[in-house]
């Protein structure tokens, strides 16, 4: 399927890129709904292969490229089951989205997040999927889970360990403090800034520089230089269930969802 | 080195452009959510522009609990 649209996402294949636009309002919270369709997007994305050279997701809503996991739903859905079935259902989630950031991560396609805006907790591992971040200079990343009493569940620590020195990752996950563009590309997460509004063009013009190159010798170097930390990421998912069952965590997901704020573990 | 009374007239200046409203229409002891009609989406916004301006890092957290544009200045001018 070359092109989809869905209720959050689409894709379309654009010159020598297949696009991904994230357009769940109001910030691209990646609940049941999405899981679902980026469960379609990886079913189709092996028949892009022969096609394009590389993947760009990005983000078509105003506050960014994804605010994390719906943490609304979570809670809601949760509520009514008692802690086993709940237990279950979290680590049934974890598993699917697993499953698309690997094979996000896997694909020889060299895939590239276009990031602006919020950039948090599941969105952020999505971004940390990719081969390249290009980031909008007003993008904002961060990990807020532990001020819900979580860690990242999305693979966010085994690629974030992946990509930077353990002082940053260190600070990213027990601060929860969010960190500009400018910092990220310092650090190591970022590998272009773009101008207000110009990550979706800049990762664009990278895209055709890719294609440019022999498939299978971008393919060979991506898997050498990328490996997959297939280990960390199912003992990530044993950590969060382990948490995730302690009554602080409902709690903590209780004030998150009955605040209208956009973002209520922020200031 | 900047005074305290210049980052906070350049902070008020910064939020006054950015927010389209009229920079004689804040002062330093405005509530900035209340009077820039701002969620804490916007706020996060006016942080990443704020470092941006004046070359700094400001970590979110120290602004947990500050709504006034006096205070944030004060924030910032520990960063300079």
């Amino acid at each position: 399927m070359n092109s989809f649209t869905g209720t959050t996402l689409s894709w379309s294949l654009r010159d020598s890129a297949v696009e991904l636009e994230l357009h769940r309002l109001p910030a691209n919270e990646i609940g049941s709904e999405m899981l679902a369709e980026l469960e379609q997007f990886i079913a189709a994305l092996d028949g892009f292969t022969k096609q394009a050279s590389s993947l760009i997701v990005h983000s078509s809503i105003a506050s960014g490229f994804s605010a994390g996991a719906d943490l609304r739903e979570l809670y809601h859905s949760s509520l009514p089951l008692d802690a086993a079935a709940r237990l279950t259902g979290v680590r049934e989630f974890l598993h699917r989205i697993h499953a698309v950031l690997n094979a996000i991560d896997d694909t020889p396609l060299t895939t590239i997040a276009a990031v602006h805006g919020i950039c948090f907790g599941g969105g952020f591992e999505l971004a940390l999927a990719c081969d390249l971040v290009v980031a909008d200079k007003m993008a904002r990343f961060c990990f807020p889970e532990l001020r819900l009493g979580l860690i990242p569940g999305f693979g966010g620590i085994p690629r974030l360990k992946r990509d930077l020195g353990n002082a940053v990752v260190r600070d990213l996950l027990l601060t929860g403090r969010s960190i500009n563009a400018q910092k990220a590309s310092t650090a190591g997460l970022v590998s272009q800034l773009a101008a207000e509004g110009e990550a979706l063009s800049l990762a664009r013009a990278t895209a055709a520089q890719v294609a440019k190159f022999d498939r299978t010798t971008s393919a060979a170097a991506k898997r050498f230089v990328k490996p997959i930390p297939y280990e960390d990421l199912r003992r990530e998912i044993d950590l969060f269930c382990e948490l995730f069952t302690r009554p602080a965590v409902m709690e903590g997901l209780r004030k998150f969802a009955e605040s209208s704020d956009a973002l209520p573990y922020l200031p | 080195m900047r005074t305290i009374d210049q980052t906070t007239d350049e902070v008020l200046e910064l939020a006054a452009r950015h927010f389209k409203v009229p920079r004689e229409s804040l002062s330093a002891g405005d509530d900035f959510f209340k009077k820039l009609g701002i969620d804490s989406l916007q706020a996060l916004e006016m942080l990443t522009r704020l470092e941006h301006h004046f070359s700094i890092e400001l970590p979110d957290y120290e602004m947990q609990g500050v709504s006034d544009f006096r205070t944030l200045a004060t924030r910032i001018q520990a960063r300079l």
